[in-house]
């Protein structure tokens, strides 16, 4: 029962998107009326025709041109009205996808990060682009096949009604025949078919372990026994396959059968009508417009059937859509919040706590003062809060407990945007957008200008490299960066944020796959940044550690030493374990 | 496509019976209307009942043909179908199998995997549907207008002049379409372009302040797919209105012109009504073929994709003279006792394609027993040089040597059994800890197995492991971390006491502690492996009997540590960039 309660307010959400449209649609079940009763009574008229077709020297000219003339008049108005009809029904779905995409983007732009954070990627696109178009395709098409289906069955039956009575009847009971035996099919071969996924997954699965890896698999001449497995369940699938497609294809042939059957039918029982009750009953043209009727009879019932999966589909999806767009946005800035604008750097942390979840908390209690231009180093081991720390600075999360403050001022009391503008971020994930170098590097500021884009990158030694590229500055980059290294991705990155310059900066430092020498570069970079400017380091190598005015060691959600490389190493403390063990053995061993 | 029917040939009797069964079902079809056209006029005009009856029984009889035929041509359809991408599929995964690694790059092995699944189930349905429907379609059609110069040659030119208008406005709006299509397909791969980064660059997008430019640019997307989808909807929505007006003007025209043939006695009221009929089977089958070529174009674009893999001609290949006796191989590996493990000889290598060496003039020799460290920066040539041992490349120019003989003279097989390769990236396959340690050694005992596994460091971890060597791993073994995950490739590539080990920087993800036990072991309990040690790491290879300095492709250097660090530049530099001065200085 709820969940019927849940499709209905589902389906009055989707109407509420169709109502800016509202007049199209209107026009557009005028138009369906309007095609399914000429498409009916287009026949009605033939077979009107046709009894004037009698034999040798008994055809009626005068009476058949009217009629014909008629008939093409009819056909006239249909083919205009279901062209109208289709364009009607594009324009509905096609803008509503539109308006509806847009929507769900901008809201995503402003869902809290921890949203983002917590649901895959993969998901949210899916409920963005698939579930859209099946939303789409599904409801608003849909909709109109089954209002013209519904019309046509009444119709249709309207139709035969007024021609005879007693072939409508037989036509009415006997076309579900067909339905039946579709719908037989169609659940024996449900099985068969789920088998064949089963087994297709399977393969898939396989494949995609053994081939995507096939260079592993050549390293360990493991040719033969990746032949051997695959062929096993290659065959496998054979065999399912072939029941499953066998059966599945059993529909068409067996639904004609039956309405050959139905078609019979009526062909006799008419015969027999306009045989013994004369053309005052059931003339022959009437006979042939029954015929017709009966073979088309049986569509709009598949159809709808074929719909109504689709109609639930399509809810589906468009719940899924709507959740995400339930999703409550992040607490807008405060109506009298503050613009901060050229921070001096003073960053201040008072009793911070902050959790994912309740039961985790993952900083318990951080207190911290950082005076303009110091450079603040955080270590730890993974999962120490270092990102948290990050997070929170940014405010990309609130912090549950305490408050941050810049130039003394809680950051909760500025806009964000205007919080985020004082910093810059480099973070180990380089995401880059695709289009040119160029614009990548005036992200922050697009209205930069050439100029001061390649000294943003000079700066950051990006320069070097982006000159030797094929279009220099103009070159696009793919998805993702896909054709720069890692290490380019990431000079990019701090030209990004060389080119603003803010007064504050937030600096992950890469682990691993970069190279050493593009390191030292990167390192160089950073470096100028850093002059100067309030920095939070989440470091991994030791000359930064070093250089650092305050070291922050973080473990399990507390800062648990804090002071310069000299204090914490005469100290003893964790830090001294901590950079003996990460330091080469040979040294720890002297 | 044509290429690819050979794969039928074991379907001969299949994929002609098929065909041949669905044409039979199509021919008593046609003959419905004629069996209709004669009740009606001699049943009906004439009075007689029992012409009713035979007419019944001669259509449930068609009725009943019909269905058997079908049946036959679906079932001998969907046995040609399957059993050709059967046979396709396991000669695709052979042929997959057997290429090297010049191909496979070129390929990308994730478009391999889309190949052998997806593409290769659009082409067996496309197989399917050609053996079931593509012939009844131009059948129907041709039958039926021979059927109406069978009842009247002058109503038919009727026939003849409407079939190639309407032929004409459906072939003529498909080939208008498509381009739209795919152009409409485009611009929504842009929009999930544009999902993506939206939804993977949420940080940085916020940290610059740029939400509302990135919902600017989306609506942007969005809109120019909206009237992508308009313009290609106005024009495919003019095609039944259009059939539909052809179809009825013919219909009208065989009215009047029948008409005129029946007042003249040449044909009968009956026979009209089949004529109409007849127009209408071809306007269905004209309609049928349509639906059929949309779903044909996207099995022969499948179709050229499977083909294009089954051209890649696999380009390390065993040297096949068949002057190689058994006995002269073993010379050679005899001959190999005392030769040294590794030679290099002025290679050079260049990857297919590529415009710039990436290796140049290499030489030099590695003796059994050592430990060779190789070093460089991104792009210098490492991989490339480890890779050239086990032969997944072969140079361009020079040679490598193993046991004193040619990598190309040894059958694959036996070159890479004397190698134990651990890859950059640590890959692991679904199944338990000891399916995959036998990915080295097929008949490997636990004994052999847990000494692997210790001196990879990781039997602590995999004792630890409910089941021990019978844990299950999921798929990419993503339910172990990435250190233990290195460790087990490792562990894999020792248990089969390869004669040379490379480690690939295959220890970037284990911490320094883990990083050294793992190399005091291998030093001491692999005693005569000759190991290859790529890294980033100096500390990795800090204590290797050689080190080589790669850069650009070149060798900058080769030698000890300690000799390195007086005369290297670009190993100084790379020391410097890792630990402080004054360790360098130590």
């Amino acid at each position: 029962m709820r969940k019927k309660t849940e499709n209905a307010t589902t389906l009055v959400r989707v109407i509420a998107l169709i109502k800016p449209y509202l007049w199209l649609l209107i026009l557009s079940l005028l138009f369906a009326v309007i095609t399914v009763m000429t498409t009916l009574y287009a026949p009605v008229l033939t077979g009107q025709a046709i009894d004037h077709v009698v034999a040798a020297g008994k055809v009626d000219f005068e009476a058949i041109t009217p009629i014909l003339l008629r008939f093409l008049i009819v056909v006239g108005i249909m083919a205009v009205s279901s062209w109208v009809m289709n364009l009607c029904n594009n324009r509905i779905a096609f803008h509503v996808v539109r308006d509806l995409r847009t929507q769900v983007y901008a809201h995503v732009q402003k869902l809290p990060l921890s949203y983002l954070d917590s649901h895959p990627n993969g998901d949210t696109l899916s409920r963005i682009v698939t579930d859209i178009d099946q939303l789409s395709d599904g409801l608003l098409m849909g909709f109109s096949q089954l209002f013209t289906g519904v019309v046509t069955i009444a119709a249709t039956l309207g139709f035969m009604l007024s021609i005879h009575v007693g072939i409508a009847l037989l036509v009415v009971v006997l076309t579900p025949v067909s339905l039946f035996v579709a719908a037989f099919i169609a659940k024996r071969t449900y099985s068969l078919f789920r088998a064949q996924s089963k087994v297709r997954a399977e393969m898939t699965s396989l494949v995609e372990e053994l081939v995507g890896n096939q260079k592993v698999v050549t390293a360990f001449s493991y040719e033969e026994k990746a032949e051997e497995r695959f062929y096993d369940v290659n065959h496998r699938l054979q065999k399912v396959g072939l029941k499953a497609i066998f059966f599945s294809s059993l529909t068409n042939p067996c639904t004609r059968f039956v309405n050959g059957l139905v078609y019979t039918g009526v062909g006799i029982f008419g015969g027999f009508v306009a045989l013994t009750a004369g053309p005052a009953v059931l003339t022959v043209g009437q006979l042939s417009c029954f015929l017709s009727y009966a073979n088309q009879y049986t569509k709009p019932f598949n159809e709808i059937s074929s719909v109504i999966t689709e109609l639930q589909n399509a809810l589906a999806s468009a719940k899924r859509v709507f959740d995400l767009l339930d999703e409550p946005e992040q607490l807008p800035d405060k109506e009298d919040a503050v613009v901060l604008h050229g921070a001096e750097g003073t960053v201040g942390l008072s009793h911070v706590a902050f959790s994912y979840v309740p039961e985790v908390p993952l900083l318990k209690d951080v207190t911290l003062n950082v005076e303009p231009g110091q450079r603040v180093a955080i270590v730890g081991p993974t999962g120490c809060g270092k990102t948290t720390l990050i997070n929170l600075l940014m405010r990309f999360y609130d912090v549950k407990k305490g408050s941050i403050t810049v130039d003394g001022t809680d950051i909760r009391d500025m806009t964000r945007e205007s919080l985020r503008e004082n910093y810059g971020m480099v973070l180990q994930e380089t995401w880059l957008k695709s289009g040119t170098i160029a614009e990548n590097i005036a992200y922050g500021r697009p209205d930069a200008a050439m100029e001061e884009i390649e000294e943003a990158a000079k700066a950051s030694y990006a320069h070097n490299f982006i000159r030797r590229l094929k279009d220099g500055y103009q070159t696009v980059i793919a998805e993702d960066g896909g054709n720069l290294s890692q290490g380019q991705k990431q000079l990019l990155c701090i030209a990004r944020v060389m080119l603003c310059l803010p007064p504050m900066l937030i600096l992950d430092e890469a682990t691993s796959s970069i190279d050493t020498r593009m390191e030292v570069r990167i390192q160089r970079a950073f470096h100028k940044m850093m002059k100067g400017r309030t920095s939070f380091i989440v470091a991994h190598r030791l000359s930064t550690i070093r250089e650092a005015d305050v070291i922050l060691v973080m473990k399990d959600g507390d800062i648990i030493e804090q002071g310069t490389h000299k204090e914490l190493l005469e100290k003893g403390g964790f830090y001294h374990n901590l950079y003996y063990s990460g330091a080469p053995e040979e040294q720890s061993a002297e | 496509m044509l290429r690819l029917a050979r794969y039928l040939k074991h379907y001969k009797k299949e994929s002609i019976i098929g065909p041949l069964f669905k044409m039979l079902e199509a021919f008593f079809e046609l003959l419905v209307p004629l069996v209709v056209a004669d009740m009606i006029d001699n049943g009906i005009a004439k009075g007689d009942k029992t012409y009713i009856y035979r007419a019944a029984f001669i259509m449930v009889l068609l009725g009943v043909v019909g269905l058997v035929c079908s049946l036959i041509a679906q079932f001998f359809a969907a046995k040609a179908s399957v059993g050709f991408g059967t046979e396709l599929r396991d000669d695709l995964f052979a042929h997959m199998n057997r290429l090297s690694y010049a191909e496979l790059d070129k390929a990308g092995t994730s478009t391999l995997v889309t190949r052998i699944t997806s593409d290769m189930n659009q082409v067996q349905s496309g197989v399917n549907m050609i053996l079931r429907l593509f012939l009844r379609s131009p059948f129907i059609v041709i039958g039926a207008l021979a059927a109406a110069f069978l009842v009247n040659a002058k109503v038919a030119v009727i026939f003849v002049i409407a079939t190639p208008i309407l032929t004409l406005i459906i072939y003529g709006i498909m080939v208008l379409t498509i381009p739209m299509y795919s152009k409409a397909q485009k611009a929504l791969d842009t929009i999930s372009l544009a999902t993506r980064e939206g939804l993977n660059g949420a940080r940085v997008i916020r940290a610059f302040g740029r939400c509302e430019d990135e919902t600017e640019e989306f609506t942007e997307d969005c809109n120019r797919l909206l009237k992508l989808q308009k313009r290609v909807g106005k024009v495919s929505a003019a095609m039944n209105p259009l059939t539909y007006v052809v179809v009825n003007l013919a219909i009208a025209a065989i009215i009047m012109q029948g008409g005129k043939q029946v007042d003249a006695g040449v044909i009968t009221q009956g026979e009209v009504i089949a004529l109409v009929n007849y127009m209408t089977q071809i306007l269905n089958a004209l309609v049928a073929l349509q639906v059929l070529i949309v779903s044909f174009t996207k099995a022969m674009a499948s179709a050229k994709r499977v083909n294009e893999v089954l051209d890649l001609q696999p380009t390390v290949l065993d040297q096949d003279e068949p002057a190689e006796t058994a006995d002269q191989q073993r010379k050679k590996t005899d001959a190999g006792t005392d030769a040294p493990a590794v030679v290099f000889e002025h290679v050079s290598f260049t990857y297919p394609g590529a415009k710039e060496e990436a290796l140049t003039e290499l030489n030099f020799t590695v003796k059994k027993g050592q430990t060779v460290g190789i070093i460089g920066g991104t792009g210098s040539g490492k991989s490339s040089l480890v890779n050239l041992l086990p032969r997944f490349y072969d140079v361009t120019k020079g040679a490598v040597l193993i046991d004193g003989v040619d990598v190309r003279e040894y059958p694959q097989r036996k070159l890479r059994e004397k190698i134990g390769m651990v890859p950059q990236k640590a890959v692991l396959f679904s199944g338990t800890i000891r399916e995959n340690m036998k990915w080295g050694k097929d008949d490997a005992t636990d004994e052999e197995i847990d000494e692997a596994l210790l001196i990879a460091q990781a039997k602590e971890f995999v004792d630890a492991k409910e089941g021990r060597l019978d844990y299950k791993l999921n798929q990419g073994g993503k339910n172990l971390s990435g250190g233990q995950r290195q460790r087990l490739t490792i562990a894999r590539a020792l248990v089969r006491k390869p004669e040379i080990l490379i480690l690939d920087d295959s220890a970037s993800a284990l911490d320094f502690a883990t990083d050294a036990a793992l190399r005091r072991a291998l030093s001491e309990r692999t005693k005569g492996m000759t190991v290859f040690m790529v890294s980033q790491r100096t500390a990795t290879i800090r204590n290797a009997d050689v080190i080589l300095v790669l850069e650009d492709g070149e060798v900058a250097g080769i030698g000890t540590h300690e000799e390195l660090v007086e005369t290297c530049e670009v190993y100084k530099e790379i020391c410097q960039s890792q630990v402080s001065a004054e360790e360098v200085g130590a």
